[in-house]
């Protein structure tokens, strides 16, 4: 049985805080924690299929053409060659994240360098490996595809332009203005596990085990690549050792997979190469962005503009959202937001780790530095200052809006010195000391979502859905939410997550999973309380439940007389999305060391105050927000894609050249959760924390550099050739 | 992967016999070796395991120095008690390179002959010189931020991207090579060779010649200081390094060696650098000179041009920081 529920009003009654399990939000160690630390998980690539052949992709050295022969004899005599695949359903993009559809496919057409064209399958994966290498492609070039976002004409998405009041002339009034660019370089997800998927058909069904975030988009996207019904395919995954964003859509392996399985009539495995996930999948854009910011004496913004330039490539409709919070993070009357894309012959650009405010918001507070000290106030009084009351474009209420407290709290918890600010004042040997802040904000998303919930006679529970975990914690939060609501310990509660067969989650993605997914979970529950309350005479609202009890003493496996007792929540986001304004809130802190010879940088200590709603667990949440804390160290100090400026490849793609942080570049972090329950944002009162924890984070650094050795920056990553460049003398 | 003939070489003269042979290369700890064949950059057609042929001791020479097996492990040298106490900056130097799991594979030999960590190299499907003579630079008019600003050539600018042999450098210490015609010994500052017109020649290493050790002089003291900038804080390869032994008497330079990392394709040692310093009182004015003589014929390719200034300002904060040690 099916209960629906579509959330059009806000609900603040903090059903959950009455229930008496007492289990919600506590710290839990993940329940798959011990199975994947002692290598018992398996992921996509691990399972044990017989008979399986290996798939290698062949990508394009070409930067844009067609592929006019593929010599197939140039491999085929090779030793344990089984195929050449090139079949014109092969897909030569990822899908975009939510996409529905199956991305790019065709592979005779190149439109970028490193595209996948082919596919070679062997018996073993070196025989592949070195068969794909081998195989003789002729070409028919195109010279002249444009690489450089600065050098085309790039289209407006109309959909982001805000003209209101008149900015030109806010900034010309202005007491203090502030107008400044900034660039931020491209990034790569870097998610540990590559993509991977091992396709099987039996007769006209299709099994594929792949690593991948939203099994409920994917199976779409695949029915559409290879033309079946969703019906006949089942997609599992199970584990997945990473996405942030890389594997939110299928990838090219995944239809290849497909394709050559039934080709060659057998199971086939196809694993894409370190250098292949950084080339073939998706990079986030690099960015160019104006900030134009006017404030009268007192620093109250009378005018705000951020303009950027991002990148794609021809026919994708995605165009990394940098505006995203700066549509309502500050006010001003006068306002002028504009999002430009350029068509370009690099990969495939899309969702990466945030997109948006992981690079929006670090030139966005950059800005807010520069102006602070141009009014002369404390960094976090001008925040305090400009918190809008309403959304200032849509004139919408906020949901719930944390950012004071964030501010608050994560000053005092940091020991913020909100004396007045001047750079170069603290020296220790070589190095400059300096502290730094920054707003973060994330909007928030949710999903409609599906998940079955039984309580079985035996008086455990089992939660069933499509949805995955990507390492954040979905399993865990899942089966405290359901132990929290049945009265049940967590070990009582089996999930099982990663499998089609199961209801549709909303996948993981865009911070949604916990919030959305939960939800469908807690009206689960719910219908299921009900159906107990009906059996001890009473209402859902007064049963109380613990550990397999009624208050009066009801053992729930009495109740249920041998039956088990199974819901499906379905949830659907209402009209309540257009009544308010949501989004998680938060504000960064950093103390910095910068080499006064090499100008290189050290965080030496980071805290984040976040508020995201209910907290799940205390433990996961705080991871998520340690990792978003991490990536934003990446962003300030090392992450960026290098592309060739001649036939645009990327020259950096492994973990050895693409620097994410390590552990001595991430410092002791702090994180402070501040309470909050947006019973706008959901029906179990939580938002998104995965990706807050990097949106502004960066900026703190670089505030930070700033107070430190005097060197402001407005390029990241501010790696030591350019705090050097800047360095006063 | 190509498939490749696999032996263990029982024995040295075997092991040189062997890799004499044509497309045949030894493995040591394979930690670079076994990334490239993957990428086909390397394309052997016969491996040889030289891993069991035994010189992988530490022991003291005659004259009182220290002799480092060819197979003895990275970190197995950096931790050993006279290394740490003796060649400070030989430990330093190694502990700044790649990771813990990387270290305790790779052997010094092979890290001596590691090969360059330029993008068009490791990337078959560019152009390079190195890999495929004739084909044209990648680099050149590319991605060059960690290229050389000295040395170079028009053919590669390449460099050498490797911590330790810039501290074996600094300390002059010597290569023990045995080969078809007998044993020979390179001072490890003329181990390495110049891109030149024949980039993928890197040092002096003749087909069947292997390395079986490498020879630390008697210690010298002094200040040891090896320094490393980079992009992140471990795990990446050097911007610029400097390995410095310095020694002071009555104020006064009286030892100044310094190798220098990531300039070139070769660990760099410009005797006059340290000349310079020899008998003067250390002084700001001093280092600048000491780095107008080494960087007099730098010149940087665009992406990379930021090393110069970064090696006279690590150059300056080396020396001050040894001085100040010093006194
Ligand atoms: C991700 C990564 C990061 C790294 N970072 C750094 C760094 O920061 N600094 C740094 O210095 N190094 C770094 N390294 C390189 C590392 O130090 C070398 O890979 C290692 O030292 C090579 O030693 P090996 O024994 O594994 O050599 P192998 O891979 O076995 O061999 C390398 C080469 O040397 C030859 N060879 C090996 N032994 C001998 C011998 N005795 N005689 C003749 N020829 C021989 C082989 O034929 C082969 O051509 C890094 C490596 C990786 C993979
Ligand atoms: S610099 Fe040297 S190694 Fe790099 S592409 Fe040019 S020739 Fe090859």
């Amino acid at each position: 049985m099916t209960v629906h529920f579509k959330q059009d009003e806000p609900d603040n009654s903090n059903r959950l805080d009455r229930m008496k399990q007492g289990v919600l939000g506590k710290p839990l160690p993940r329940i798959e924690g011990l199975a994947k630390v002692t290598g018992t998980a398996p992921y996509a690539a691990e399972y044990p299929v017989e008979n399986c052949a290996e798939g290698v992709l062949v990508t394009a050295t070409i930067t844009r053409g067609e592929v006019a022969s593929i010599d197939r004899t140039s491999v085929l005599s090779m030793p344990g060659v089984i195929a050449v695949v090139d079949d014109e359903k092969m897909c030569t993009r990822a899908a975009q994240g939510t996409a529905n559809e199956a991305p790019m496919q065709g592979p005779r057409q190149v439109c970028y360098w490193g595209q996948p064209i082919a596919l070679v399958v062997a018996e073993t994966f070196e025989q592949a490996r070195d068969a794909a290498k081998h195989l003789k492609v002729e070409y028919r070039e195109e010279q002249g595809a444009p690489l450089d976002p600065n050098a085309v004409e790039p289209e407006e998405q109309e959909d982001e332009t805000v003209h209101q009041g008149d900015l030109a002339h806010a900034m010309a009034e202005a007491a203090h203005s502030v107008d400044v660019s900034y660039t931020t370089k491209g990034h790569a997800s870097a998610a540990m596990e590559p993509h991977a998927a091992i396709a099987q058909w039996d007769g006209g069904k299709l099994t594929v085990h792949a690593s991948l975030q939203m099994l409920n988009y994917n199976i779409t996207e695949l029915a559409d690549a290879l033309d079946m019904e969703e019906e006949n395919i089942r997609l599992v995954s199970r584990f997945v050792g990473g996405g942030f964003g890389s594997k939110l859509g299928i990838s090219e392996e995944v239809v290849a997979a497909a394709l050559a399985a039934k080709q060659v009539g057998r199971p086939v495995r196809v694993v894409q190469s370190r250098q292949q996930v950084f080339q073939t999948v998706m990079r986030r854009s690099e960015t160019t962005q104006r900030l134009r910011l006017a404030a009268d004496a007192n620093g109250k913004l009378t005018g705000f503009g951020h303009e950027a330039l991002v990148s794609n490539l021809p026919g994708e409709d995605f165009a990394e959202p940098v505006l995203q919070s700066s549509h309502f993070m500050y006010g001003g009357e006068n306002r002028e937001l504009m999002l430009k894309v350029a068509r370009i012959h690099r990969m495939t650009a899309g969702s990466v780790r945030a997109p948006g405010e992981a690079v929006g918001m670090p030139a966005l507070e950059g800005a807010m530095d520069v102006l602070a000290e141009k009014v002369g106030i404390d960094p976090v009084e001008l925040r305090l200052r400009n918190i809008p009351e309403r959304d200032p474009e849509e004139g919408l209420p906020f949901s719930s809006h944390k950012l004071a407290d964030c501010l608050k709290q994560g000053a005092e918890a940091f020991g913020w010195d909100n004396g007045p600010r001047q750079p170069r004042q603290r020296r220790e040997g070589e190095w400059w000391i300096g502290t730094g802040m920054a707003s973060a904000a994330r909007v928030h998303n949710i999903s409609e979502t599906r998940a079955r919930v039984t309580l079985k006679a035996d008086g455990t529970a089992l939660v069933e859905t499509d949805m995955t975990d990507i390492g954040t914690g979905t399993y865990t939060i899942l089966a405290q939410i359901t132990g929290e609501m049945l009265g049940l310990g967590p070990k009582k509660v089996l999930v099982e997550l990663g499998d089609t067969r199961h209801p549709r989650g909303p996948g993981s993605g865009g911070s949604w999973g916990a919030a959305s997914i939960g939800s469908a979970v807690y009206i689960a529950c719910k219908a299921i309380r009900e159906e107990l309350a009906a059996k001890v005479g009473t209402s859902e609202e007064k049963l109380d439940l613990r550990e397999g009890k009624t208050a009066g003493g009801d053992a729930l496996t009495d109740l249920l007389g041998g039956n088990d007792l199974a819901r499906e929540g379905h949830y659907e986001p209402g009209d309540i999305e257009d009544d308010y304004t949501a989004s998680g809130f938060g504000a960064f802190f950093a103390e910095v060391r910068v080499n006064h010879y090499t100008g290189e940088t050290r965080v030496e200590r980071m805290l984040g105050a976040f508020g995201f709603g209910r907290v799940l667990n205390a433990k996961t949440a705080r991871s998520q927000c340690l990792g978003g804390i991490t990536w934003s160290i990446g962003v300030a100090l090392t992450e960026a894609l290098e592309f060739d400026p001649r036939d645009g490849h990327l020259v950096n793609c492994d973990l050895a050249e693409y620097h994410v942080p390590v552990h001595r570049d991430v410092p002791d972090l702090d994180v402070v959760l501040v309470e909050e329950r947006d019973g706008a944002a959901s029906p179990i009162q939580a938002k998104g924390i995965g990706e807050l924890g990097m949106c502004g984070g960066a900026a703190a650094i670089a505030n930070a550099i700033y107070n430190a050795c005097g060197a402001r920056l407005y390029d990241y990553p501010m790696t030591p050739d350019r705090v050097l460049a800047a360095m006063p003398e | 992967m190509r498939p490749f003939q696999f032996s263990r070489a029982p024995s040295l003269s075997e092991a040189s016999h062997q890799t004499a042979g044509d497309n045949t290369l030894a493995i040591a700890g394979g930690t670079n070796l076994l990334d490239l064949m993957k990428l086909q950059v390397e394309t052997p057609s016969q491996l040889v395991d030289i891993n069991r042929l035994g010189f992988a001791d530490i022991e003291d020479t005659d004259d009182g120095g220290l002799r480092l097996g060819a197979l003895a492990t990275n970190t197995e040298t950096a931790v050993h008690a006279r290394v740490r106490a003796d060649y400070p900056v030989l430990s330093r130097a190694i502990l700044a390179g790649a990771t813990q799991q990387l270290r305790n594979k790779a052997t010094n030999g092979g890290n001596l002959c590691q090969r360059t960590r330029c993008f068009y190299f490791t990337n078959i499907d560019q152009p390079c010189n190195k890999r495929d003579p004739g084909s044209g630079c990648g680099a050149i008019d590319g991605i060059a931020k960690l290229h050389a600003i000295l040395g170079t050539s028009d053919q590669c600018i390449a460099t050498y991207p490797g911590d330790m042999a810039v501290a074996l450098s600094a300390l002059g210490a010597t290569v023990q090579i045995s080969g078809g015609k007998g044993e020979r010994s390179v001072p490890v500052r003329d181990f390495h060779l110049l891109p030149g017109d024949t980039p993928w020649i890197e040092n002096v290493l003749e087909p069947g010649e292997i390395i079986t050790g490498i020879v630390l002089p008697a210690p010298v003291g002094g200040t040891q200081i090896y320094r490393k900038v980079r992009e992140r804080s471990s795990y990446a390869f050097a911007l610029v390094s400097v390995a410095a032994i310095i020694e002071l008497t009555d104020g006064k330079f009286s030892r100044a060696d310094l190798a220098f990392g990531g300039l070139a394709h070769k660990p760099w040692h410009d005797p006059r650098v340290g000349e310079c310093l020899l008998g003067q009182p250390p002084s700001a004015e001093l280092f600048e000179k000491a780095a107008d003589i080494l960087l007099k014929d730098a010149h940087g390719f665009g992406e990379n041009d930021f090393k110069i200034p970064l090696t006279r300002r690590t150059l300056h904060a080396v020396l001050a920081q040894a001085t100040e040690d010093a006194a």
